[in-house]
């Protein structure tokens, strides 16, 4: 492999890793004004911005990856975070799926963060010296995430019968989009292989016995559906992120280059 | 979860080590493991802790406006009860 098609690859994979991380903090952030009170409001409003910081780690690092690849020094994160379109954002398709009702937004916290919890411990292996520093700072803020997401599952799905249902109707909806998190295409198997992406792959077992534990004790059930969706890794996306997308892109685009 | 059955808890934070606890404020929260968690959330997102306590504002017992009389104004005649009310012995030294 050439030495450019090699850092190509590599600006590939941290935008994939920022799209995750922006897709699903512009998610969460659209609790804000909107939460049940006003203390699991500031809580959301946190972890948006945690995850916003993430993004903006992720693409921060890939710009200059980009620059010192063309030589120029035009690339910034906002470049990846507005400047694109629909079809070029990577992000998994869980991470996009609409805001839903409260224990839609949990559930797919649960899910997201015990999963970036695995992905994070790896990533802190990986041999870019970068994506190891940022997966460190990461780690700490998701295991945070990770313990409000399991308390707020047993609290809801062992809750009342309402918050039962709901909690067991959100993790049957989701389910089919979290194979995708799984899942390799070609660019993250070469950068495996080089030691540099985590094998997603191998983070299945761990995620799932996690999951399975804490969704019996909240006493929800599994679901056994096979229905699998998948296509974000490759820029093929559900209704929802164009709409994300307007929301989150307008005032860039409507005033370029605009500052205060 | 109805909002009725949060309770109102009492936050106090250890701004850094060697340093009292001291009360910065209260919030609602089902239980003390959600409050603790939200205590970090509402008050420590500046950096503002190393530790948090919280505790149902019901456990504390709290002095009232009415008991000032005869809580409080009692010592304000009592000035031997202040070191400073002493002269201090030449021969004991600086202090």
């Amino acid at each position: 492999m050439t030495q450019i098609n090699a850092k190509q690859d590599l600006i590939d994979y941290t935008v994939r890793l920022g799209d995750d991380a922006i897709v699903i903090g512009h998610r969460v952030s659209e609790w804000v004004s909107k939460a049940p009170f006003i203390e699991e409001d500031i809580a959301l409003g946190n972890v948006a911005l945690d995850f916003i910081g993430h993004a903006r780690m992720y693409y921060t690092y890939a710009a200059n990856v980009d620059n010192t690849l063309t030589g120029k020094n035009d690339k910034t994160e906002d470049d990846f975070a507005y400047l694109r379109d629909e079809r070029q954002f990577q992000n998994h398709l869980l991470h996009e799926l609409h805001k839903g009702d409260f224990a839609y937004t949990t559930m797919r916290q649960l899910l997201v963060d015990v999963y970036n919890k695995y992905f994070l411990e790896q990533l802190k292996n990986s041999n870019d010296e970068t994506l190891a520093a940022i997966a460190i700072k990461a780690a700490k803020e998701t295991k945070y995430h990770c313990r409000r997401s399991k308390d707020w599952t047993l609290r809801l799905g062992d809750g009342t019968e309402d918050s039962h249902q709901r909690m067991q109707k959100a993790l049957d909806d989701l389910w089919g989009y979290s194979h995708e998190l799984f899942e390799q295409d070609e660019l993250e198997l070469r950068l495996v292989e080089a030691g540099i992406a985590v094998d997603c792959a191998s983070l299945k077992a761990s995620w799932l016995a996690e999951i399975t534990a804490i969704i019996e004790q909240a006493t929800l059930t599994v679901p056994t559906q096979e229905w699998a969706v998948r296509g974000g890794r490759q820029g093929y996306h559900t209704e929802h992120l164009g709409h994300l997308l307007t929301e989150m892109q307008f005032v860039h685009r409507s005033f370029p280059g605009a500052k205060w | 979860m109805s909002l009725e059955k949060l309770e109102l808890f009492e936050v106090f934070i250890r701004s850094k080590r060697g340093l009292d606890h001291k009360h910065t404020g209260s919030l609602h929260a089902e239980d003390k493991e959600q409050a603790l968690e939200y205590a970090r959330d509402v008050y420590t997102r500046r950096s503002e802790g190393v530790s948090i306590w919280v505790v149902k504002s019901n456990d504390i017992c709290a002095s009232q406006e009415d008991d000032s009389e005869s809580f409080f104004d009692p010592s304000d005649d009592k000035p031997y009860r202040h070191a400073t009310y002493y002269p201090i012995p030449k021969d004991a030294g600086a202090m």
